[in-house]
């Protein structure tokens, strides 16, 4: 028995893993991923590259050039002495990006309130808040100086406060590491769904090819159905955590790899996300010293946690998803007739990713959170959401357990379809029918 | 043991439908048992039934006179009628595998794979994949897989489609050289002169219940009509003809001689012998051709059918 089951994986991960498909999935994916990273990353310098020209009128004889100084990306240039009027037209008919109108107001409340900006093109929302942080710092000085207030002492008097937040466990956690743990857990959840529809239809396949080629009668005249059903689930997730496994190792060795030739360069691209122009409102704030907060913070999230349970929800996950994968291949005689089963086993899982979505990142503790979290079809999604942030070993133990006494019903409501379905030709199935198989003796 | 399977009162239902009703047979070892019937008539779910891909609803099988068991996988050897291989697996892993399955090890499945390769002169073709190969190429793959671990009982359900005249010849040879080494063969086909050819033994479902078995010859022998086909050169054929009527049941008969001799069908009637219609034609004519017509398993075949419905 358990010796013609290892023959069957043995078969099913071989024919898969020999397949081209996978070799080029296995070995191109990490190449496109970190070739499609460094092509963003370009883009976004090339885009901060080109320089915005703005034009200022200024008629409250406030501001001076000193106010306006020139940035990487934006350059700004004094037209008071055209007039509003010229101005508007030069800018519609010239090469400049847009033109700042500030007013002659007897106040400055008022002055805050009338300064206009026209462009051709709508700007976008971190240079307009860069012009207004520029305004408001020079109105807010000007006010100070009204009020008789020394702005070097204000300057003297700043201070940053930055609140170390730790949890009961001693961790020492910060607000990045909260992006992190969110941007690792959405990952890990939305890996996990990709793997189980990938690897799930590939299940599926697998059964349609044996009942169109017919060596399925064959194969059940030696070996029982349901040995056959999960040789063929585990032959495809060792394919898969084969898969995962040199992903893990492409990466980490294009990683070390690009690391070592552009030096801390590749560091600088996780950070790609904040366009140039929000980096100068936070400027302060170094860029090496960002890239090593961020190694440090990772080193601080539970990496060893997250892996070992991504491998057990992918397992746990796939193999509840594959047997209903497998039930719908022996059901049908070809592929087209898969999408009327297909939407309810898509469904839980794309629930899954948008519950996590909306829920995680708000409260990842929260209830919604939590009961999807345990939820059989939706855990292994919404868990691995969760699970940075730290989930209590009793909740993960709920929720595994729950889902391994799913999967093990599952199974065994799919094999009873599984075992008729692959037998049967010609009319395409309904549910009824379905139904009707689950009541068949074998 | 004179029988190597027993089927006893085996029934399976689908649902409402009833598949195979109260079905029973015995299979005598080392013989050609004819499974015969039409379409749809329960043949493929008794095979099924056999080969344990399905279980019957109640009944009894006895392979070897033990109750069938998964143990008895490695004994039988199955050619389904809708056959296939994976199509983009190598010839020699498939067969490999599926001899592993069937219980060999590895090692011997190899060596005996290399017999049959060899004996079939295929050996060129371990390393193909089977879509490289003609439908006619991937039978023959087929039947070395159903017969290489050594069964002792062989399902074979029509098992020369596919194959040209020359391939058929061959395969029929083997599957006769298989009983003559000791197999017992179940051979399920609508092509009823290899059944001629072949079966030593036959049963007929029709409509879910079996309605005729036995030895072809014992069949043949109760559906026989004692008809002589007759040929008869004489000069005065009306009145011969005549003559016959009056004393035996006459039809026309669709037979050519070479020369313009009369030709009949002549039933005899009860109490009557072939003597008795050939000296009455010795004295009117000159005997060319006298033959009793034996009914083929064509002809078993079709009226059995119809009487049945």
């Amino acid at each position: 028995m358990m010796n013609k089951l290892k023959l069957i994986i043995h078969r099913e991960f071989i024919a898969k893993v020999r397949n081209k498909s996978f070799i080029v999935m296995t070995f191109l994916s990490p190449l496109i991923m970190v070739g499609m990273g460094a092509l963003i990353y370009f883009l976004m310098q090339k885009n901060d590259e080109k320089v915005k020209k703005i034009v200022f009128v200024d008629h409250s004889g406030l501001f001076s050039t000193e106010d306006f100084k020139d940035t990487k990306t934006i350059h700004y240039t004094d037209y008071t002495a055209l007039g509003i009027e010229a101005t508007k037209k030069k800018v519609e008919a010239g090469s400049y990006y847009g033109a700042l109108f500030i007013p002659k107001q007897d106040s400055l409340e008022l002055l805050a309130q009338s300064i206009e900006f026209y462009s051709k093109d709508s700007p976008g929302m971190s240079l307009m808040n860069s012009l207004e942080n520029k305004i408001s710092s020079k109105i807010r000085n000007e006010k100070l100086n009204n009020f008789g207030i020394d702005l070097a002492k204000i300057k003297a008097s700043k201070i940053k406060t930055s609140i170390k937040m730790f949890d009961f466990s001693g961790e020492e956690s910060s607000k990045l590491i909260n992006e992190l743990k969110i941007g690792f857990g959405f990952i890990a959840g939305y890996l996990l769904m990709m793997f189980v529809m990938i690897y799930g239809t590939s299940v599926m396949r697998s059964v349609i090819e044996e009942k169109t080629s017919r060596i399925i009668e064959i194969i059940v005249s030696s070996v029982k159905p349901f040995q056959l059903m999960m040789g063929k689930i585990l032959g495809n997730a060792a394919a898969g955590l084969l898969q995962f496994f040199i992903w893990g190792v492409l990466i980490f060795a294009i990683l070390t790899l690009a690391s070592t030739i552009f030096g801390v360069d590749i560091l600088e691209m996780q950070s790609a996300g904040i366009s140039s122009e929000q980096m100068e409102t936070i400027k302060d704030r170094a860029v090496g010293d960002k890239s090593m907060l961020i190694i440090q913070e990772i080193l601080q999230l539970p990496i060893l946690k997250m892996f070992v349970l991504f491998i057990f929800y992918f397992l746990g996950g796939f193999m509840l998803y594959s047997s209903l994968f497998a039930a719908i291949g022996a059901a049908v005689d070809n592929e087209t007739d898969t999408q009327q089963f297909m939407l309810p086993i898509m469904l839980p899982l794309i629930l899954g990713v948008y519950v996590g979505f909306a829920t995680v990142i708000n409260d990842p503790h929260g209830s919604i959170a939590v009961l999807f979290s345990h939820i059989p079809f939706t855990s292994p999604i919404v868990m691995l959401m969760r699970v940075p942030f730290g989930v209590s070993w009793y909740e993960i133990a709920i929720s595994m357990a729950s889902l391994l006494i799913t999967f093990v019903c599952m199974v065994w409501l799919a094999a009873k379809i599984y075992r008729v379905g692959i037998l049967m030709y010609g009319k395409k199935p309904t549910y009824k029918d379905l139904y009707r198989w689950l009541k068949y003796k074998s | 043991m004179r029988n190597l399977l027993e089927v006893k009162n085996v029934v399976k239902t689908y649902g409402d439908f009833t598949a195979l009703n109260n079905v029973s047979l015995n299979i005598p070892k080392e013989s050609v048992f004819g499974l015969l019937g039409p379409n749809g008539a329960g043949k493929t779910s008794l095979i099924r039934i056999i080969n344990q891909i399905t279980l019957p609803d109640s009944g009894l099988i006895l392979l070897d006179g033990e109750a069938l068991a998964p143990k008895h996988i490695a004994h039988i050897g199955y050619l389904p009628e809708e056959r296939g291989l994976y199509k983009s697996m190598k010839v020699g892993e498939q067969a490999l595998y599926l001899a592993q399955l069937k219980g060999m090890s590895k090692h011997e499945a190899k060596k005996r794979l290399k017999y049959w390769f060899e004996k079939f002169d295929i050996a060129a073709w371990w390393d193909k994949k089977i879509e490289e190969l003609s439908k006619g190429m991937a039978q023959k793959v087929q039947f070395i897989v159903t017969v290489l671990h050594q069964p002792k009982l062989l399902i074979f359900d029509e098992p020369f489609s596919g194959f040209d005249p020359i391939n058929a010849q061959l395969i029929a040879k083997e599957i006769l050289q298989l009983r003559h080494e000791g197999a017992t063969i179940i051979f399920s086909t609508h092509r009823m002169e290899s059944v001629e050819e072949m079966c030593d033994e036959i049963a007929l479902i029709d409509k879910s219940n079996k309605i005729l078995d036995g030895k072809l010859d014992d069949i043949k022998r109760t559906f026989k009509t004692n008809t002589f086909q007759i040929g008869l050169k004489t000069s005065n054929a009306k009145e011969v003809t005549f003559e016959l009527k009056q004393n035996f049941e006459v039809s026309p008969s669709n037979f050519k001689l070479l020369n313009d001799s009369l030709t009949l069908n002549v039933k005899l009637p009860k109490g009557n012998t072939a003597n008795d219609l050939l000296s009455f034609l010795t004295k009117r004519g000159e005997v060319q051709h006298f033959v009793e017509l034996i009914p083929t398993a064509n002809d078993i075949f079709i009226q059995a059918v119809q009487k049945n419905s």
